[in-house]
């Protein structure tokens, strides 16, 4: 038997193409096929479900020039390999894998379908037909931060995080270095919980920081829990992350981060159609709407909300990015100079703290 | 002093689902049923839980459809285990394994809907800053306390209690002197499956008013540890699921509230459950008399033909 299990395969597939082929001579596009790989349920109300509205909002704007389908809860693993190879000879030709650990899959499994167009969300590494995207939640964390920095009372805000990864970092930084433009004396414990979703862990860690004196909470794990203690506890206010979270705690989400892929999407799925797509390497944020800004709470003062836009607009318009020096870090040594920027590989590999982040263990 | 009491009064609410859960695990064990599905019964009860209080806004039917949900499927458990035999290591893993699924399958509709939390029993001594400690929780907390006291009492000074130890110890001497060791032991693993879906319940109702995939993040295998952990003996239990709670807790505490103890790294907090586990099971192996207190028919099918 000399016939590979491969080839095999290729010549049934095309055997079975030929009808198909047939179809399309008179003309009628053959509808483009995407598929979407997500790291957890799409009903997560938070990263998951952003990039599932994301799908869906290629669906509403490209109508049935294209069909999408998806995986949920596919584990960081050979799984996905596997996942990844069924979704290509499924025939979709653009192909989105959206969590972080998916990189190895994808990198292994591009060269197999060099006329299918892969992208890869937050990750680093590119190839032929591997393109990567990610979002800069960075600047949402900082229209945030100004509006804890007036708000606060005791300037003291706690920030849940999963793990003490860059993406992370980067946002408690980016909150405090806001807030303290706003108040100087403004800190913020980080308090990590070693997990994306454990809900009453969450909402414990929200307890824990709030007995010992913050009055805002911040998070960067997938659930609204930490807000619905906010709201139970009575404290000034929260965020929601990933999507608007209001539905648990209409009185305290102050506003929400919210990720909106669909642009981008749209943009991929449209290059793919017009045969433009070229491995992209995007970081986008609020200017190109891939983070937004959800509604503002009544609660929050009109000065405070004007503050709040002019740090969002300025970040559109290029006036503002929350990173330019002087920055010294939380032992008080300076790290950026007067007037420098730090720069995307800077930010991407960021392990260290700014001055406001009292140290977390 | 006001930040100790808070701690306690998170302790506590962190431990109640851990100990209800491992409390019908130490039943089932104790008649000589090794029950794994302990995480998956939760979750159904969590989400059975929160699906009634979502719809009927009533805390206590929620509560009793979350019991009632664990003890459903302690029934498919039974039936696979003790009717046909099966594994039990296995069909316990299987059945954590389908409650994982089949909840997450159930609340895939209800996961941006917010419910409230049960109130405290006592409102006004829940807002008194030192006497909440004893009297700021809602049901579950002193159902849990209660319970304590009743299987203790049920297996230490009740005749169904001898019976269901017996046939924990000895099934083919308690078939031989004419108990029916299956009915015994499907008695036993529905109670366990009941409360299990009362400690999954008390997630959505008392500790975070949602329901989200998973929600009771692997404190259904704490709970088969803890009986381990104690021995099979009730009294150690509560001792060891507040232990279990307060350890959790305090990571949390001391990370957020800086101090020496936040210099502890977090790995280790995490770990030190664990740790002090093995420790207590070293400790019980070295005593001199090596009784683990192990029921002796635990995990073996009881198949009297052979």
């Amino acid at each position: 038997m000399t016939l590979s299990r491969r080839g095999f395969i290729k010549v049934g597939g095309a055997a079975m193409t030929l009808p198909l082929l047939g179809g399309t001579a008179f003309g009628q596009a053959e509808k483009l096929k995407i598929g979407f790989i997500y790291v957890g349920s799409i009903n997560d109300n938070g990263y998951n479900y952003a990039h599932n509205q994301g799908r869906l909002y290629v669906e509403e704007n490209l109508g049935d020039a294209v069909e999408t389908m998806f995986v949920e809860n596919v584990p960081e693993g050979p799984d996905c390999e596997r996942v990844v190879r069924e979704l290509a000879q499924q025939g979709c030709k653009l192909i989105f894998a959206t969590s972080f650990g998916f990189g190895d899959s994808v990198i292994k499994v591009a060269p197999e379908f060099p006329d299918v167009a892969f992208e890869h969300a937050t990750g680093y590494m590119k190839a032929d037909n591997v393109g990567l995207y990610n979002a800069r939640f960075y600047e949402g964390r900082a229209v945030c931060g100004v509006i804890a920095g007036h708000m606060s009372k005791t300037a003291k805000a706690g920030y849940i995080g999963s793990f003490p990864i860059p993406e992370v970092v980067m946002g408690i930084n980016s909150f405090v270095l806001a807030a303290r433009q706003v108040n100087p004396e403004f800190t913020i414990t980080p308090v990590y919980i070693s997990t994306w979703n454990d809900p009453a862990k969450e909402a414990d860690a929200a307890r824990a920081m709030i007995d010992q004196g913050i009055d805002i909470v911040a998070q960067h794990t997938d659930g609204p829990a930490a807000l619905q203690v906010a709201a139970e506890r009575g404290i000034v206010g929260g965020f929601g992350q990933g999507a608007d979270m209001s539905a648990f705690a209409p009185e305290t989400q102050l506003t929400a981060i919210i990720d909106h892929w669909g642009p981008h999407y749209l943009a991929s799925a449209e290059a793919v159609l017009e045969g433009t797509w070229v491995p992209g390497d995007t970081w986008e944020g609020l200017k190109e709407d891939v983070v937004q800004i959800g509604p503002y709470n009544a609660k929050v003062p009109a000065d405070v909300v004007t503050a709040a836009e002019a740090m969002r607009t300025g970040q559109i318009d290029g006036s503002v990015h929350i990173f330019t020096g002087p920055i010294n870090d939380h032992t008080g040594t300076e790290r950026v100079a007067a007037g420098v920027t730090m720069t995307d590989a800077e930010l991407l590999s960021m392990d260290w703290y700014v001055e406001g982040v009292e140290q977390p263990a | 002093m006001d930040l100790t009491i808070a701690i306690l009064v998170t302790v506590v609410g962190a431990s109640t689902p851990i100990l209800i859960a491992a409390l019908g695990e130490l039943v089932v064990e104790r008649s000589g049923v090794l029950n794994l599905g302990v995480e998956g019964m939760m979750l159904l009860g969590a989400i059975a839980g929160f699906v009634v209080q979502f719809h009927t806004g009533n805390h206590f039917l929620a509560l009793i459809c979350g019991a009632a949900a664990g003890m459903a499927a302690s029934l498919i458990f039974g039936f696979l285990t003790l009717s046909l035999s099966a594994n039990q290591t296995a069909t316990g893993l299987a059945l954590t394994i389908f409650g994982t699924g089949f909840s997450a399958l159930a609340g895939a509709s209800y996961s941006a809907r917010p419910v409230t939390l049960m109130s405290p029993i006592f409102p006004d001594l829940a807002a008194h800053p030192v006497l909440r400690v004893l009297f700021g929780y809602s049901f579950p907390a002193y159902f849990a306390i209660f319970m304590v006291f009743a299987i203790w009492f049920f297996l230490k000074k009740t005749r169904a209690g001898l019976i269901l130890r017996a046939v924990g110890e000895n099934d083919l001497s308690a078939h031989s002197i004419g108990y029916s060791v299956i009915k015994v032991r499907y008695l036993a693993v529905m109670f366990g499956g009941a409360m299990a879906g009362i400690a999954g319940a008390c997630f959505p109702l008392t500790l975070t008013p949602q329901w989200a995939e998973g929600m009771t993040a692997g404190r259904g295998w704490i709970a088969v540890a803890l009986v381990v952990f104690a021995s099979w003996r009730p009294f150690r239990l509560l001792g060891g699921a507040y232990l279990f709670g307060l350890v959790m807790t305090m990571e949390l505490y001391a990370k957020a509230g800086g101090g020496p103890l936040s210099a502890i790294p977090s790995e280790l907090w995490a770990a030190l459950p664990y740790i002090a586990t093995i420790v207590v099971l070293v400790l019980i192996s070295l005593r001199r008399d090596a009784s683990t207190n192990a029921p002796a028919c635990l995990g073996k099918p009881f198949m009297p033909s052979n």
